[in-house]
């Protein structure tokens, strides 16, 4: 099947990945969507959307009235709707960038996907050889290169509309990004000073950090979040400034402009930028369980090799070692803590109130900078000092 | 007025993070998460309504069945929003309710108008129009929300009267002066 | 302020406010000039005092003197000459004012009596205000918002009385609301001088009835209705229609004749109810005829004219009045005014005469039997308008027999008539059929079933003008509802046709006002709104030699015009 693969076009690789990028992400923006309503209507006490239904399901009993208290088919609804609305056009907006600018939102998102490991493999050897579309060796680097475009979207649908509320919105999305992506890029570096041992090639890997905290040992299987609070603290805040989520949504801020950057725009294309928010959120939070949270091992101090080896003992199962069952076992494991991460996005949204502006720069250059560059000082200390060059 | 001015107590370094605060934030709303929903689900589960409460505006019909408006045109003049429009008319005599001498011709109160303050029911020297418990209220057309004087006599049907009132002055003219 | 005393005018002091006031001049008016109500039911400025209400109760006191040496008792507390109050009530409307005379009317005693005063009159009172139509403009409801109890003592059973008596043809009579003022008895007696009208039984039981075998059927019989304080007496017509705090007044006149009484038309979103008489105490004090008040209904009729027609196809004012200009451009015109149309009207028609040049102008008169009061022997409200105006300079006949022979002899071939019916003033059919109408009218009748051009216009309720009534005064009239769809205002019809034929541009009202003051010496220094609500006297000296119709009537005796 690897042959058959191999032996595929580059171009037909390619156009097959990138679908496989569109069928994952947007059902999972879907569900994110729905799982924020639901979330949401579950902390104020409400059932939320609970009403959708198909005919056919609804013959099955009990079935269909827990499927439809979950309100698993408002998704469809939500999805039909959005697809077959009027594709309104303001009449005063400059049409070309208007329209672009939804499609603009989508390619980082679609794009930083395609660098961000999700799984991995053990080889015959006990090598781990990470899943993931390209393989760049840039890693992280690529990631953030490309996810700050995703501001350029912004700016575009704000300027576009034409109109006062979009245009604020574009403008403070602008400001706060650039504001946080220093805090974000310098509370990474210790990271990577800490993997890449003094003297030797280096490198910007995400699956590398992975594997770095899957080694064994006290320190060899300590997530960075336990080696690192600090960082991961000023990571985790950026992170919901660069994705424009609450507390930090300034973009959108609907209680002061409306509807942000979207105000002048509906349906289809609406629904771009929300899936763009959502496929941000779902790599962003990839990224920081990558990082932090050890990837796609199973716990701390626990790696996907060792649960395998356990695994192994126990059943004497040759399946079990199998890279096919591994790759979907770490699969699932990355996912089930993305799906937590994104939880906890959403708890944090629904728990605390938006900033005002001014404390959102103040916040960005004020305390987080510093704060980013005193820890950048203080690992590197430490490190100069722990790792001595051999 | 006297002023008092209140000092905050400053906030330790701690609080300052307000990391604290946002931690027991975050333990509000995930223990709200597994209480019981406070919704009332709207077309299967219906509200209590609680007395006083001001529905659509009806008309209503004393135990006798006798029609309690006699056209005074208050409420139409009270009316904020202008939705009651009242032709008033002349009871015919031999009707056994001539010594009413007045009542509605016709009657119409638009609902797309009205903003249920109540000051008609408020108004009436009659005790003749009521907000009652109707507040479910929809149509197809503009002229559907128009409630006319029969609809309303209907929406509105039999509220106890504690006067009678033409029916004693009926009784008093039926008895003759008292000389 | 002590104003110097002169020989007809008497200082009296009022709540402590000095004014001078005309001899014989009772406390009610006098009070009237500083501003302080002294309420009354009984008393009416133009009627007799009866002061049988005793609502207008007041304390009253004069300037203490020395029985023996007649000099002036002074105060020493005030330095000023001791007033001897007298120690009980006396009633304002029969109290005339006497030199130094001191009045309180916000005394506590004035208080009380007259709280005694209202829950005595109320003690017999249905209490029907929701269904009764004086409510808003009842005399029982204004005072007992300032002297009621808000509650009843009275726990024995009300009186009965008639309710829905026909008093007459107009009017319709309520007993028990009745306060028993007599105001209109009096105004029967005195004014209408047709006594019908008196109380019969005692005390509580007392009635107002018609005396036997009369009615209250005289011309003026809705005055009694208009001078009802309370809701006793109402108009038939007007019964249940509105009630009054819904309708918009609007300053108007009694067009149906030249006495040009004074009214207020009463109307609601465009629609007219009532018309009351407006006081003007040089034409018609606050009385008018019943025979003016049922005018409005010629508002809204099934022949009201509402399409403009050209050879009986509906076409539009611009192409009405085009034609009619070409019909009038093509000569042998003869115009057909009216005393009926308003100066303004009667301007532009002199206008439209002189821009043809050498057109004959006709009025139609229309003479009927003088009442002696408000309804005069002229049933055009405005003939001397057109003499004013210099449309005509002598009065017109009833029938337009020169016109008809004008006609047949063929010298006149064109007919503008502005709202008079031809066929009425004397025209035949025949006459009709061989030249062409033009037809500016309000209503469907031969003369628009003939015209070649029918422009509908507007009623004097629709409209704003001004009558100069048979005392020669400048009356003015504002319109109270628009006129229905498909009517323009006569005054525009005729300015364009002005306008069509070579004359001055057509103008609004006050434009027309302008030109009216300027080719007018008798009228140029008036505007449209600078003249006065009440009237403004015109010279009749000028025209002291044409045979007027008038009898003498209110204000008016044909000797002095």
């Amino acid at each position: 099947m690897l042959d058959l693969w191999n032996n595929l076009h580059p171009l037909v690789q390619g156009l097959i990945k990138g679908l496989a990028v569109i069928l994952v992400i947007f059902p999972l923006a879907g569900a994110s969507s729905l799982a924020e309503r639901k979330v949401s209507a579950w902390m104020q006490g409400r059932p939320g959307p609970n009403r959708a239904m198909v005919p056919w399901i609804a013959w099955i009993p009990f079935l269909s009235t827990f499927l439809r208290r979950l309100g698993l088919f408002h998704l469809l609804a939500d999805g039909g709707k959005l697809l077959f609305k009027e594709e309104p056009l303001p009449g005063h907006v400059n049409k070309l960038y208007f329209i672009l600018a939804p499609v603009i939102a989508m390619m980082p998102a679609f794009t930083t996907v395609t660098v961000v490991p999700f799984g991995a493999y053990l080889t015959g050897s006990g090598e781990m050889v990470p899943l993931m579309l390209a393989n760049v060796d840039v890693g992280l680097l690529a990631v953030f290169a490309v996810s700050s475009l995703g501001v350029y979207s912004l700016i575009l649908a704000g300027w576009a509309s034409n109109s006062k509320y979009p245009f604020l919105g574009g403008v403070r999305a602008s400001a706060q990004l650039i504001s946080y992506e220093l805090s974000m890029t310098l509370s990474v570096v210790p990271v990577f000073l800490w993997i890449n041992a003094p003297g030797t090639a280096g490198t910007m890997s995400l699956a590398r950090v992975v594997e770095f905290q899957s080694q064994p040992g006290f320190w060899g299987g300590t997530w960075f979040v336990f080696l690192m609070p600090v960082s991961a603290f000023i990571f985790l805040v950026s992170l919901f400034a660069e994705t424009n989520r609450q507390p930090f949504d300034m973009a959108e801020s609907e209680a002061d402009l409306v509807g942000g950057f979207h105000t002048e725009f509906g349906a289809f294309k609406w629904s771009l930028f929300f899936v763009a928010e959502y496929s941000h959120m779902l790599v962003g939070s990839g990224v920081f369980i990558l990082l932090f949270l050890g990837g796609w091992n199973p716990l701390p101090w626990v790696s996907l090799a060792d649960l395998i080896g356990g695994l192994h003992r126990l059943t004497h199962a040759a399946a079990v070692v199998h890279p096919l069952f591994v790759g979907v076992l770490s699969i699932v494991i990355f996912l089930v803590k993305v799906l937590a991460m994104i939880f906890f996005f959403m708890w944090i949204r629904w728990t605390i109130p938006r900033f005002r502006y001014d404390q959102v720069m103040k916040l960005g250059w004020q305390r987080l900078l510093p704060l980013a560059i005193g820890n950048l000082v203080f690992y590197a200390l430490a490190i100069a000092f722990l790792q001595k060059p051999v | 007025m006297a002023v008092i001015p209140l000092t905050r107590k400053p906030l330790s370094l701690v609080e300052r993070t307000y990391v604290p605060a946002i931690l027991s934030g975050l333990k509000t709303t995930f223990k709200r998460m597994f209480r019981p929903n406070d919704t009332l689900e709207y077309p299967e589960q219906r509200p209590a309504i609680p007395p006083g409460y001001r529905g659509v505006p009806t008309l209503v019909k004393d135990p006798n069945g006798r029609e309690k408006c006699v056209s005074c045109q208050l409420c139409e003049f009270v009316c904020p929003p202008k939705a009651i429009r009242i032709t008033p008319g002349t009871v015919p005599e031999g009707s056994g309710r001539e010594h009413v001498e007045k009542a509605p011709q016709a009657f119409d109160i638009d609902m797309l108008r009205c903003i249920y303050c109540g000051l008609c029911q408020e108004v009436c020297p009659e005790e003749a129009i009521f907000l009652q418990n109707q507040y479910s209220l929809s149509g197809y057309t503009r002229e559907e929300l128009v409630n006319h004087k029969d609809r309303l006599y209907e929406l509105g049907g039999t509220l106890p009267d504690s006067h009678y009132k033409w029916d004693k002055k009926k009784a008093a003219a039926e008895a003759g002066p008292a000389h | 302020m002590i104003q110097p005393a002169k020989p007809d005018l008497v200082t009296v002091n009022i709540d402590g406010q000095e004014i001078a006031v005309p001899k014989g001049t009772n406390v009610i008016e006098a009070a009237r000039l500083v501003n302080v109500d002294v309420p009354h039911y009984c008393y009416h400025p133009k009627l007799s005092v009866a002061g049988n209400c005793r609502m207008c109760l007041i304390e009253m006191g004069l300037p203490a003197v020395d029985p023996a040496t007649k000099a002036p008792v002074m105060d020493p507390a005030t330095g000023k000459q001791k007033i001897n109050w007298i120690p009980r009530p006396q009633i304002g409307c029969g109290t005339n004012v006497s030199p130094g005379l001191h009045i309180r009317t916000t005394s506590p005693m004035v208080k009380e009596a007259r709280e005694g005063v209202m829950e005595f009159l109320l003690v017999n009172h249905p209490l029907d205000c929701p269904i009764c139509d004086q409510a808003g403009e009842c005399k029982l409801q204004e005072q007992a918002t300032a002297y009621g109890r808000g509650y009843s003592r009275y726990i024995e059973e009300k009186n009965v009385k008639p309710k829905r008596t026909q008093l007459g043809p107009r009017v319709t009579l309520d007993d028990e609301r009745c306060v028993l003022c007599s105001r209109c008895i009096r105004f029967s007696r005195e004014v209408a001088k047709d006594d019908v009208l008196g109380f019969i039984d005692r005390g509580s039981h007392s009635t107002l009835t018609c005396f036997p075998g009369r009615q209250l059927e005289n011309n003026y019989s809705l005055n009694t209705v208009d001078i009802c304080p309370v809701g006793a007496l109402t108009s038939t017509d007007f019964r249940f229609k509105m009630r009054v705090w819904f309708l918009k007044q609007t300053n108007s006149l009694d067009p149906e004749s030249s006495a040009g009484a004074n009214t207020t038309v009463w109307s609601r979103e465009g629609v007219i109810y009532r018309i009351t008489p407006r006081r003007n105490d040089e034409v018609n004090d606050t009385w008018m005829a019943d025979s003016g008040r049922v005018l409005y209904k010629q508002v809204r009729t099934d022949t009201r004219l509402t399409a403009a027609k050209v050879r009986g196809a509906s076409a539009t004012l611009a192409a009405a009045v085009s034609a009619a200009a070409e019909l009038l451009r093509a000569g042998g015109v003869a115009i057909v005014g009216s005393g009926r149309s308003t100066v303004e009207e009667q301007f532009l028609t002199r206008q439209l005469a002189a821009a043809l040049g050498g057109v004959s102008i006709n009025l139609v008169s229309r003479v009927g039997a003088g009442d002696g009061l408000l309804v005069s022997a002229d049933r055009n409200p405005n003939v001397r308008g057109a003499l004013v105006t210099g449309l005509v300079s002598a009065l017109p006949s009833a029938q337009l027999a020169g016109l008809g022979a004008e006609i047949d002899a063929g010298r006149v071939r064109t007919v503008l008539a502005i709202g008079e019916d031809l066929a009425a003033a004397g025209l035949t059919a025949a006459q009709l059929a061989k030249v062409s109408v033009v037809c500016l009218g309000t209503h469907a009748n031969p003369t628009s079933a003939a015209a070649q051009v029918l422009i509908p216009t507007l009623t004097v309720f629709e409209k704003s003008g001004t009558f100069v009534n048979q005392q020669f005064r400048l009356q003015k009239f504002a319109a109270a509802v628009p006129g229905p769809a498909g009517t323009t205002d006569d005054l525009a019809v005729l300015g364009q046709l002005v306008a069509a034929l070579g004359g001055p541009a057509a103008a609004d009202l006050a434009g027309v006002w302008t030109r009216l003051a300027a080719a007018v010496p008798a009228l140029a220094t008036v505007t449209f709104a600078n003249l006065p609500e009440t009237g403004l006297l015109l010279d009749p000296t000028p025209y002291a030699a044409l045979p007027f119709v008038e009898g003498a009537g209110l204000h008016h005796s044909p000797a002095k015009a």
